[in-house]
């Protein structure tokens, strides 16, 4: 019996709507061959999918502290279903959520800091770095010998 | 026809406005607007609040000129599709942003020769015009790529998972 072969690697991309997303889906093309995963805050989001599954997850920012409970609660949810391999973001908020309980459940995390924040790194992005296993940015005069590390940009 | 976008977190009045206005003379001109969850509504442009990543692509890529705030998200589709970006950062002052952090964005996009910057919208429209007068000389299309290392360094770091 092997059944171990035919299981490929789950990756799941979290982020919110906007910017973020369409940075993270430039990522992808790191990720050949795993299944992938969505989750994001826009629910129309699933007509941009051509591989994969996606989610929708309220929408909330790190301002408003009822919506943010919701929104984490279902990406806990979502990530004890999909059980992921890997775990990837550019922000916002769903991202610290996603690489927070990916950190806790042993996934592996990648957090790449959106090209939005040119002057410092994100709030979230600042939040997540203890549970980010690769704490990237895109910009070479925000990283430094303690992360996050540069090591170019999706544009 | 252009294509107008205030991304889909909050809405931009002062862009929307001045567009709708300037539309109001330039009626040979086509634009399309998604304007955010504003209160104010245009009378001169065809416009939505938000937009499917759909309708998003269908619009923006039979678009002449892209006229934006500085998201991250209009800027790099604009960049790959090589159509010129018209963009005018949000001001935390006037209650656009929670800060000025697409000041900052635009200083380090403004090398792209497809990028024009504007700061207010009295320079915006004049822009405008300026563009659409040399619309016939297209600019050179720049294709973006994501970096070779970034990817490498994820695959690398991935490889034994």
């Amino acid at each position: 019996m092997n059944q171990v072969e035919s299981k490929k690697k789950k990756v799941l991309f979290i982020s919110s709507s906007g910017g973020h997303w369409i940075e993270m889906r430039r990522l992808e093309a790191a990720f050949e061959g795993f299944d992938k995963y969505y989750i994001s805050t826009d629910p129309s989001y699933y007509q941009a999918i051509t591989e994969g599954k996606f989610y929708a997850v309220p929408d909330a920012s790190m301002w408003n502290k009822f919506r943010l409970l919701g929104q984490a609660i279902k990406i806990l949810l979502l990530l004890i279903y999909i059980r992921p391999n890997i775990v990837i973001s550019t922000g916002a908020a769903p991202g610290f959520f996603g690489l927070l309980f990916a950190k806790k459940m042993r996934i592996k995390t990648i957090w790449v800091d959106s090209l939005a924040n040119v002057e410092q790194l994100s709030l979230s992005g600042q939040k997540v770095k203890p549970y980010a296993d690769l704490w990237l940015t895109q910009w070479e005069h925000l990283s430094t010998p303690n992360g996050p590390y540069f090591y170019g940009a999706v544009l | 026809m252009i294509f107008v976008s205030v991304g889909s977190q909050l809405p931009f009045d002062r862009l929307i406005i001045a567009i709708d206005e300037w539309a109001a003379t330039h009626q040979d001109e086509t634009v399309f607007a998604q304007i955010g969850n504003s209160n104010f509504t245009p009378k001169h442009i065809e416009f939505c609040q938000t937009i499917d990543p759909i309708n998003y692509d269908k619009r923006i890529k039979s678009a002449d000129i892209i006229i934006a705030h500085a998201g991250t998200g209009t800027i790099i589709t604009g960049l790959e599709l090589g159509i010129p970006l018209l963009i005018m950062p949000r001001l935390a002052e006037k209650g656009e942003h929670r800060n000025n952090h697409q000041l900052a964005t635009v200083k380090h996009f403004s090398t792209f020769t497809t990028i024009t910057i504007v700061g207010n919208e009295q320079i915006l429209v004049t822009t405008l015009d300026q563009m659409l007068k040399n619309k016939s000389a297209s600019p050179e299309k720049i294709t973006t790529t994501v970096s070779n290392k970034l990817i490498t360094t994820i695959k690398d770091f991935i490889v034994d998972t």
